[in-house]
């Protein structure tokens, strides 16, 4: 909300030098793996996913709903609000093979499970 | 019901127990109320801005809004949280002696309200944005469902506004000698804490990378999800698997409290004795 009002080209181009500078700083970061999801209907789609070991997975979740949702996770150490009809990105660190869970704070009948292998 | 009770609930849960310390930390400051009450207000009002414009806010910064909002404001908590423990290290003895130049302890008292009446709003608006949220959607889905719902919100807010009664009444049992000592450190390990959670997120934002690995994982001791995890959290900070950065802010916080708290109190002193 803050961010809106200051001038957009200026905070761009801020951000931007911020960014880019703290990307370069670490050797080339092993590159994340994507993970696309939609919500609707109060329900994951799809509802497991996959993702390789020891690389940063990256979640894409569009929410289609009229309301918002709280992607988390206990085990992934996320939770992040989707607003209605739209996108939230995700960014999770490198994670041992194993099962991991998420959900929809707002709904706990919405679940999904992340398989790491 | 019994959903949006916990819901709601888990998320004025910190708001109560941090309000419940300020009130205890203001106890006997003129008009505390007006500038806690104010907060409050103004939290509220900010927390609707903020769920009202999410999905704008989540798509700044590559789709990291939400996550350098969060970072953002939690640093300012600790700004005037760490303000209020260095004004109190040079002022507290004033206020302590109340009578004494009352006057002056009024005016220079509504400045570090000012902090702690910030300190409030800012909570208040990160957890009350994702309450907001959650009624929100509620009240747009139809029928006999959302009048329970909101019983079972206005609920977990009843609850949450009795962690802030008992936090506040718990602190006064403290005898006024020791509870100056006992706030200052609860103070310095909030605004620790807070800084360790804004490291989190700009980690989650991809926005500061070094020491981003986990040090340890005391979860098998004490689990972050909790409910006293969750106190741990709000109190102290305590995450069951921090990474390098998060402890490093979270001692450096510390360090720097102690330091201008000395600085500042030593500097009484002298000042004291020159004029003496």
């Amino acid at each position: 909300m803050f961010y809106h009002m200051l001038t957009p080209i200026r905070l761009t181009l801020a951000a931007g030098c911020a960014v880019s500078l703290l990307h370069a700083a670490p050797a080339l970061a092993q590159q994340a793996a994507e993970v696309h999801l939609t919500y609707s209907n109060g329900a994951f789609q799809p509802s497991e996913v996959r993702a390789p070991a020891d690389r940063p997975v990256v979640f894409r979740v569009k929410n289609l709903d009229g309301k918002a949702m709280e992607f988390e996770s206990k085990s992934l150490r996320v939770e992040k609000v989707v607003a209605a009809k739209s996108e939230g990105v995700i960014n999770v660190r490198p994670l041992k093979s194993g099962r991991y869970e998420f959900y929809d704070d707002f709904n706990e009948k919405a679940r999904g499970v992340l398989t790491v292998q | 019901m019994l959903a949006a009770l916990i819901i709601v609930f888990r998320e004025v849960f910190e708001a109560g127990l941090i309000v419940g310390i300020v009130l205890a930390v203001t106890r006997s400051v003129p008009r505390r109320n007006r500038w806690i009450g104010g907060g409050l207000l103004a939290g509220v009002v900010a927390a609707c801005l903020v769920a009202a414009f999410a999905g704008v806010l989540s798509q700044l910064f590559d789709g990291m809004g939400q996550e350098l909002f969060n970072a953002s404001i939690l640093a300012i908590a600790v700004v005037m949280l760490t303000w209020h423990n260095v004004w109190m290290a040079r002022h507290g003895k004033e206020i302590a002696g109340e009578m004494r130049a009352i006057g002056q302890a009024v005016v220079e008292g509504s400045k570090s309200l000012l902090a702690l009446a910030v300190v409030v709003a800012v909570t208040v608006l990160r957890e009350g944005s994702e309450v907001a949220l959650f009624l929100y959607g509620v009240a747009a889905s139809d029928g006999g469902s959302a009048a329970n719902l909101t019983i079972g919100g206005l609920m977990g807010l009843a609850l949450g506004v009795a962690v802030c009664l008992l936090t506040y009444f718990g602190l006064m049992r403290i005898p006024p000698r020791a509870l100056f000592a006992t706030t200052t450190v609860l103070i310095t390990l909030l605004a620790a804490g807070m800084a360790a959670q804004a490291v989190a997120f700009l980690q989650r934002a991809n926005w500061l990378k070094p020491l981003n690995t986990v040090m340890w994982d005391s979860g098998w001791l004490l689990s972050e999800s909790s409910i006293v995890g969750r106190a741990l959290h709000t109190l102290v900070g305590y995450t069951d698997q921090p990474t390098g950065m998060q402890v490093v802010i979270y001692l450096a916080v510390i360090l720097v409290t102690v330091m201008l708290m000395r600085l500042v109190g030593s500097g009484r002193r002298q000042h004291v004795i020159a004029a003496g």
